[in-house]
């Protein structure tokens, strides 16, 4: 089955779970419109907006859930994670409550918005909450899949929805293992959510210059894959992250944090992503990945330069 | 004396020895609550020690998680604890933290200590039983500083919204915030009548009177959510500590804390002698 776009595909398999599971709630931060009708019309009981108050929502939500509700907490960007960053912590992590938060929007999926709607440091203070599972599907079809696989796992959770899209295939997504998507031997590039997509295309420049690498898909930041980071880095000294994400915190430190304590021994490391700035100006996803330079000509410029050298 | 009057007395004296022992502080925001805790502890709330996670008991969630030392010690009181587990309070390895903990204390339904989290929760329990037709009531214990947080009003609106008849909030209104008089802090008056804007049932009480806070609470239900303004005496029940917010940090000591036991009935000196 295919879908739009992520949202939509996220809504189906909530749609579904709602079908076999009285104890789903959606808990609306009043935004998606249209989008949830068909789950609204269908599961009344399931379904309410806590209106623009996004603290109370996740409140709301882990009261919930400490009732034996699954809740779903869903908003636009920063509004669902760090407008609410304590209840998050305080509430729903510390009480290891069946909580997901699903924002949408992520990175500069509402780019024309400006600064208020990028959601570029997301993933750093989501890794950091004890107890919160991480994840940012590259494709519908993931957004579908990892939906069912964090409601299998329970407890706190955090789904990053992105309008954009790798336009991958579908394929199989394990929850808490790093996908191979492309291979080559001289480098590697980890990369998170939809923006794949320029990984896979900077590796597909680079092929035709004689430089192979490696694509890994990392859909879920937390827990983080150990192993299969390691594995994929094995025999390249070259290793790149690409997140369309500041760079503290994020996938990049992530993966920086395996490779440091494997103690590798690396002639490159380096992460494409946001530097410690707010962008100056709108675009869309498209305009701003290249203006920032996570697109990707830029990419395989900077890892040619590099293996070149 | 009525069997919560006593109960409240043992708080009393729970509360001054464990802020006394832990060197801890928020002596005068237990102290406050303590005719409130006592009542719902030894009157209203329907639980069960031996089965702290009985699906069907009422939930009570201490918002104002800085008078934990109150909770634990009616816990202890109710057979959750063991008394002599009070003695930990506030020590190296326990688990009886100064602000309320649920991790490992039955009978805890939600860690607070940051202000403005519980009504939220509150309101979210009370919606899921309500939607799942259970007769559980949810009762939130909040103070009065409590009610500048944003947060607290979101749940004040979310609640009468919903017409939450399940829910009950209690303000321990002493009039005393962390560093002053809440009317010159951050007035919250007319504080019952904006509730009732928002869609509240209203009681105001005497939050020392157990009569007045036996027959608020149990107040028959309707399709409002019910907020009772308890006005309370920071630090009641020992003289020196009343309408002080000194005790709002001030662990009491030696001689002090002998003068506050025997205030309350319990002569430290000549136990000791």
């Amino acid at each position: 089955m295919s879908w739009p776009a992520m949202r939509e595909a996220f809504v189906q398999a909530l749609t579904e779970l709602a079908a076999r599971d009285d104890q789903i709630m959606i808990v609306n931060g009043d935004l998606g419109f249209g989008v949830l009708n068909d789950f609204i019309e269908r599961f009344p009981s399931q379904y309410v907006n806590a209106g623009v108050a996004e603290q109370n929502m996740t409140a709301v939500a882990c009261g919930m859930a400490l009732t034996g509700a699954r809740a779903y907490t869903y908003s636009i960007g920063n509004f669902p994670t760090l407008r609410c960053l304590e209840q998050l912590r305080n509430d729903v992590c510390c009480h290891a409550a069946n909580v997901t938060v699903v924002a949408i929007g992520g990175g500069f999926s509402y780019g024309q918005l400006g600064m208020s709607h990028f959601a570029t440091e997301d993933l750093a203070f989501m890794r950091t909450l004890p107890g919160m599972t991480v994840v940012a599907p590259s494709d519908p079809w993931q957004a579908y899949e990892l939906t069912m696989q964090l409601y299998a796992r329970g407890g706190p959770a955090y789904l990053r929805i992105d309008k954009g899209s790798a336009g991958l295939a579908a394929g199989p997504v394990e929850f808490g293992k790093v996908r191979r998507v492309r291979e080559g031997e001289h480098a590697v590039i980890f990369a998170t959510g939809a923006i794949l997509s320029e990984a896979l295309a900077a590796a597909d420049l680079l092929a035709g210059q004689g430089i192979g690498v490696r694509v890994v898909d990392v859909h879920t930041i937390k827990p983080l894959d150990v192993e299969g980071i390691r594995a994929a880095v094995e025999g390249r000294a070259h290793v790149f992250t690409l997140e369309e994400h500041v760079v503290t915190g994020g996938l990049g430190s992530a993966v920086a944090e395996v490779c440091a304590e494997a103690a590798m021994s690396l002639k490159t490391f380096r992460r494409f992503g946001l530097e410690d700035m707010f962008p100056d100006v709108v675009g869309d996803q498209r305009f701003l990945r290249a203006r920032y330079g996570l697109d990707a000509a830029s990419i395989a410029n900077v890892i040619r330069q590099i293996l070149v050298n | 004396m009525s069997s919560t009057e006593e109960l409240a007395l043992r708080l009393r004296r729970h509360v001054v020895r464990m802020c006394s022992r832990g060197g801890s502080a928020h002596v005068g925001s237990g102290l406050s609550i303590a005719d409130i805790v006592a009542v719902l502890y030894g009157a209203v709330l329907r639980i069960d020690a031996a089965k702290p996670q009985w699906p069907e008991r009422d939930r009570f969630i201490l918002s104002k998680g800085h008078a934990g030392a109150c909770v634990y010690a009616a816990l202890a009181e109710r057979g959750f604890l063991d008394v002599s587990a009070l003695d930990d309070h506030y020590r190296n390895g326990s688990r009886l933290s100064g602000h309320v903990s649920h991790k490992g204390v039955p009978g805890v339904e939600l860690s607070t200590g940051s202000l403005g989290h519980g009504l939220g929760v509150g309101a979210g329990m009370a919606f899921n039983l309500r939607r799942l037709g259970g007769k559980q009531r949810v009762f939130v214990l909040l103070s009065d500083g409590e009610c500048d947080e944003g947060s607290t009003w979101e749940a004040i609106l979310f609640a009468g919204h919903h017409g939450l008849g399940n829910l009950r909030a209690v303000i321990d209104y002493n009039k005393l915030q962390s560093l002053g008089r809440v009317s010159e802090t951050i007035n919250l008056e007319p504080l019952s009548a904006k509730l009732r804007a928002f869609g509240w049932h209203t009681i105001r009480v005497d939050g020392h009177d157990h009569n007045a806070l036996r027959a608020a609470l149990a107040d028959a239900a309707d399709d409002r959510p019910l907020c009772i303004v308890a006005d309370t005496v920071k630090g009641r029940g020992v003289s020196f500590m009343e309408n002080e917010v000194l005790w709002h940090y001030r662990s009491p000591q030696g001689a002090e804390y002998a003068a506050a036991m025997l205030e309350l009935g319990v002569d430290v000196v000549a136990s000791h002698a």
